[in-house]
């Protein structure tokens, strides 16, 4: 194990120095804690600068500085102080850090203090003392559950243009700087046998156990200190106290290398096949991570057996203004002394409904702190010692501006008592963590004894759950239930453990009686104070007929904000199980979804952020090309050059023209490796490529390419491409660039589910082959150049649609296609990749006599459209081998994929789209691809469209804009005027029909 | 998820393309009678089971090998993984 992880661990948090010198300023820092007294630790809360301690979060340092005011509630901008102290925050929301490295909506109780960390409160303006939106609790009336359904609704034209943009305004808590967050994150995969969720008693007793069995076991928890309830109780185990004895376990952990040790790791979700994602934050507790390390990673943990040890959360008791600044819960209140060694102030009241929130006074009173009262719901409440009891009582209200001063007391015996108090220590009771046992199927089931909701019903494969996730809330129970499901969990994996002896504990009984919330008062009792839902809230839902738990979740926004209401949903559901007059199991819960606590974009994205996205594909001839400056473009992972500009040209038309005039006066030259390859071979290649291709492939000589277009099944055209015999068994297929992946799949498809037998094999060959176009009237006199001389490519010996095997400067084996796609005298000339860089200088070399032009994309689209070729644009997955003028091609004679669905009626209509050209009858009009086709006069309208233009250019051939695309009957419209029309743009042009191939249409060049 | 590949072992789902339902093996005869009603069916007729379902997984970041995956779309359990080949032959398909 690793320092880093020890370093991250326990290191005998005792603290030392004289009292005095540990608070200075700290007024409610008391004495003990599991802090490290020894260095003050420097930091700043909007702008103002304060003292803690390492082992100090930012909240547990706020609150010893005096600090309760931390946050403003979502819709009324409510003052609200810290309520816990984990992960299930509502109220206690910063911004961390600034520029790139500002975090919003952080929680404060998680956030682990450094020296140099920077806070700020959110969602107020000016500030947090003086919050100018809190004019919105005046309103509240308006603002209630739903309120966006009913208020906003007239006039209507106001919603978008007013109420929305200020209510958006208005909403959402931090903000984002729009810097570029300069830290990187990870992504990694681990594999375990045991996956212990949580290090608290259970965790660590099931870690330990299957630990010394030498199972390979990960054990997280999002505390950086583990030992969860221990590290905030006083309770011993064995002899040792609580935190000794969680070193002791800890250090045997660590010295095992079977086991790894994940503090800072939050288990987020459950997933299929005992899959589970992971953050560990590496670096949230410095003040920038180390250079090259990251600041989060994204784990993916395979698990062969998971237990989820991950506690419970207290829930409140909601009563009239219990959001006030030091409400607190009471094991919140009991942590942050016992282990952070703070008060949140030095008078505290309890206020209770079960035996655990007695143990929060009892604690603060060792402490030396003033506990005014302890108040009970219960009648018979267990007696107090130093403090005063009311039993049968309840808090009815609460004063103080900006935090709590006193609460009002409702006795047994009728009458009220104002207790002053500067926290309120409240305790509802416990529930079970059970969020990832529901991240599937799981749904909780209510157990009485104990008031909570525990496990039940289908969880994620191989997950058991044990201890306080289980309801097993007492020490002893969590030991036991840790070492005795690891045990189990092994034993499935045929690995032996041993639960040996465990260590004795406090063994306490549940004592609680169920109590939701205090009916007396008129003001708001708050439920969910992350997003401001209240008791009259669930009430309104109820009243207005939302008696699903779902509804009542989304009409009040209960349970939706970023804690997923996980100190309020109990209570929502509660209140409405008395409304219905129902039990609670009978009105269920809802759903728990991960991730169980917010996650950062940043982590998601992992490393795939910029230029690291998604793979970048370079050609073979990259790097030539950057030499010569040229335009790149991203055709999907590829970069392929666009044009390459020369000196003086100053725009891109420029260059462009000059490459495809050059190239169709003399040569140019084009990378094309970016298309498909396939390599087909086997005494049933041709057979299975008369399968693959809507056109004849049997009967093609060996040495002779032939163009081939795939239909898919339904019988519309998806690619096209060509393919060389090399031999009776062996085929070179192309496929389009964007294809290559599809084409291939589909090709495997065929071969390994629908004609199982045939011998054939197939590899993709695509990056194996740098692969050349050369065109022009010159090309063969280049070619002749750079092909080796025993090689005869006169137009005799290897004519048009030619192909062979042959070497290339001195021996290099190559393979040579003669295909055109410009429509001129051409090649393509493939070379193994290796050499494709050494290929395009010796070709632009060879070519440097007869002024050889490199050409980019763009040329090759302006030269293809010249010429008539279909490309992506035109196969837009909804023409068919018809539409494209290639009826004739699809044999009737062979079954291939998409033959007989090609016959359908429907794709053959006697008005059927033809593929056409188009040119402008005024010569300086513009052609625009995407424009409709209508009629020479008559309505413009979709009953009347003719067609569509799909790809058009400027041919410096012609001298005019030129376009193709689908006319209806258009083979048999040539020479007619129509109007293509763009309506988005109010442009409309006259175009004459003609051929679609604008050059050369009786192909008299490409095979001179 | 994880599919267990009858030949590589236990592999992430992400490896592999998702195609759909294994009846797409069962390819009609072109110069069957009624050959497009068979195809027309065969396209665009599917049943979506809530339970058990024969589907077609490719192992594209893998070894290319086509496999049907007994899934249970509720659960998302995974009950037998075969050689799509394997399945092919054994339902008549030659070449």
């Amino acid at each position: 194990m690793t320092d880093a992880v020890m370093n991250a661990g326990r290191v005998a948090f005792q603290a030392d120095g004289s009292t005095g010198a540990r608070k200075g300023v700290q007024v409610n820092r008391l004495d003990g804690g599991l802090i490290k007294g020894s260095k003050a630790l420097s930091f700043t809360f909007d702008g103002k600068s304060y003292k803690g301690f390492e082992g100090d979060t930012l909240a547990s340092a706020l609150l010893a500085n005096g600090v309760r005011l931390m946050g403003r509630s979502f819709k009324y901008h409510r003052p609200r102080g810290v309520l816990t102290s984990g992960s299930e925050e509502p109220n206690a929301l910063v911004e961390l850090r600034s520029g790139g490295r500002q975090e919003p909506n952080t929680r404060a109780t998680v956030a682990e203090l450094y020296d140099g960390l920077e806070a700020n409160s959110q969602n107020r303006w000016p500030s947090l003392q003086h919050d100018f939106m809190a004019i919105n609790d005046r309103f509240s009336n308006f603002l209630t559950a739903g309120f966006y359904y009913k208020t906003f609704m007239w006039p209507a034209a106001f919603w978008e243009k007013l109420y929305e943009p200020i209510i958006r305004k208005a909403a959402g808590l931090g903000s984002i700087s729009f810097e570029a967050d300069p830290d990187a994150y990870d992504k990694g995969f681990l594999h375990c046998d045991l996956l212990v969720i949580g290090a608290g008693p259970t965790g660590l007793m099931a870690a330990l156990t299957a630990g010394r069995a030498g199972a390979q076991v990960i054990i997280a928890d999002e505390d950086f200190l583990l030992g969860g309830r221990l590290n905030a109780e006083t309770f011993g185990i064995g002899d040792l106290a609580g935190a000794a004895w969680v070193a002791q376990v800890q250090a045997e952990l660590v010295s095992m290398p079977n086991v790894r040790v994940m503090p800072r790791t939050t288990i987020i979700g459950a997933f299929d096949h005992g899959i589970y994602g992971a953050v560990e934050r590496t670096a949230d507790h410095v003040l920038a991570p180390e250079a090259g390390k990251p600041r989060q990673i994204l784990w993916r943990i395979y698990s062969k057996r998971a237990m989820l040890a991950a506690g419970a959360t207290e829930r409140p008791i909601a009563f009239e203004n219990n959001d006030r600044p030091g409400v607190m819960l009471a094991g919140a209140v009991r942590a942050y002394a016992n282990r952070w060694a703070v008060t949140p102030d030095q008078t505290v009241a309890v206020f209770t409904n079960n035996d655990d929130g007695h143990r929060t006074a009892a604690d603060l009173i060792a402490k030396g702190v003033k506990v005014t009262a302890v108040i009970d719901t219960r009648a018979d409440a267990p007696k107090v010692e130093g403090a005063e009891l009311f039993a049968g009582a309840q808090v009815i209200d609460t004063k103080g501006r900006l935090g709590l001063e006193w609460a009002r007391v409702r006795l047994a015996n009728g009458t009220t008592r104002d207790v002053p108090c500067g926290a309120l220590a409240v305790s509802g009771g416990w529930n079970p963590n059970v969020h990832l046992t529901c991240h599937q199927r799981g749904r909780p089931a209510w157990r009485a004894d104990i008031a909570a909701f525990v496990p039940a019903g289908e969880l994620p494969q191989n997950m058991s759950v044990a201890g306080a996730a289980n309801g097993d809330f007492s020490t002893a129970a969590a030991l036991r239930a840790g070492a005795e499901g690891a045990v189990a969990a092994l034993s499935e994996l045929g690995i032996e453990a041993k639960a040996g002896d465990l260590p004795e504990a406090e063994d306490a009984p549940v004592n609680v009686t169920p109590f939701w919330y205090v009916k007396e008062g008129k003001g708001r009792a708050w439920l969910d104070q992350q997003n401001d839902v209240t008791v009259k809230d669930v009430k309104l839902a109820h009243q207005e007929n939302f008696r699903s738990v779902e509804h009542l979740k989304r009409y009040t926004t209960l349970g939706m904000a970023t804690d997923q209401g996980k100190t309020s949903n109990m209570g929502g559901l509660a209140i409405m199980a008395e409304l219905a007059g129902k039990q609670i199991p009978e009105v269920g819960t809802t759903m728990f979804r991960p991730p169980y606590t917010p996650v950062s974009f940043g982590v998601m994205a992992g490393r795939s952020v910029g230029e690291e996205f998604r793979p970048t594909r370079k050609t073979p001839s990259h790097k030539w090309a950057e030499e010569q400056g040229a335009v790149f473009v991203e055709v999907g992972q590829w970069l392929r050059a666009q044009w390459f500009p020369k000196a003086g040209e100053t725009h891109w038309r420029q260059s462009v023209d000059r490459e495809v005039l050059q190239t169709r006066n003399s040569v140019g030259v084009c990378d094309v490796t970016t298309l498909g390859k396939i390599d087909v071979q086997g005494k049933d290649a041709a057979e299975f490529l008369n399968k693959m291709y809507a056109n004849a492939f049997a009967k093609l000589p060996v040495g002779k390419v032939r163009y081939g277009l795939m239909l898919r099944e339904d019988g519309i055209a998806y690619d096209d491409g060509t393919a060389a015999r090399f031999a009776e068994d062996h085929f070179v297929v192309t496929t389009t660039t964007a294809n290559a992946v599809l084409v291939y799949r589909n090709m495997e498809f065929a071969r390994q589910c629908l004609f199982p037998d045939m011998d054939v094999q197939l590899i993709s060959t695509t990056e194996a082959w740098a692969q050349f176009a050369v065109a022009g009237p010159n090309a063969r006199k280049l070619l002749q150049k750079v092909v080796d001389p025993e090689f005869d490519i006169s137009n005799e010996a290897f004519p048009f649609m030619a192909c062979g095997e042959v070497t290339v400067a001195g021996g290099c084996r190559a393979r040579l296609f003669r295909i055109s796609f410009s429509g001129e005298l051409a090649y393509e000339i493939a070379v193994p990749t290796r050499y494709g860089d050494a290929m395009i200088r010796k070709l632009m070399e060879a070519g440097e006599e007869f002024g050889a032009v490199p050409y980019g994309t763009e040329a090759l689209g302006v030269m293809r459209i010249e010429k008539g070729h279909a490309a992506g644009n035109e196969l837009n997955g909804t023409t068919s081998a018809l539409n494209l003028g290639m009826g004739r091609m699809v044999s009737k004679k062979k079954d291939c994929i998409g033959n007989t669905l090609s016959e359908r009626e429907g794709l053959n209509q006697e008005d059927a789209l033809k593929l056409v050209g188009f040119k402008p009858v005024n010569a300086a009009d513009p052609v625009q691809a995407g424009a409709h086709l209508m009629n020479a006069t008559g309505e413009v309208s979709a009953a009347t469209d003719q067609g569509y233009i799909t790809s058009a250019a400027y041919s410096p051939v012609l001298g005019c804009s030129i376009g193709i695309g689908f006319l209806k009957r258009g083979d048999s419209r040539k020479g007619e005027v129509i109007r293509a029309v763009n309506p988005l743009e109010g442009k409309e042009i006259q175009v004459e029909v003609v051929s679609a191939h604008f050059v050369d249409p009786e192909g008299e060049l490409l095979r001179g | 998820m994880i599919i267990n590949h009858p030949i590589l072992g236990p592999r992430d789902s992400q490896e592999f393309t998702y195609l759909g339902d294994a009846a797409l093996i069962d390819r009609p005869d072109w110069q069957a009678e009624g050959a497009a009603d068979q195809f027309h069916d065969y396209l665009y007729l599917r049943d979506n089971p809530a339970g058990e379902h024969r589907e077609l997984w490719f192992h594209e970041q893998g070894d290319r090998s086509w496999l049907v995956v007994t899934r249970n779309t509720v659960t998302h359990e995974i009950l037998n993984v075969e050689l799509a080949r394997d399945v092919a032959r054994a339902r008549g398909r030659s070449k």
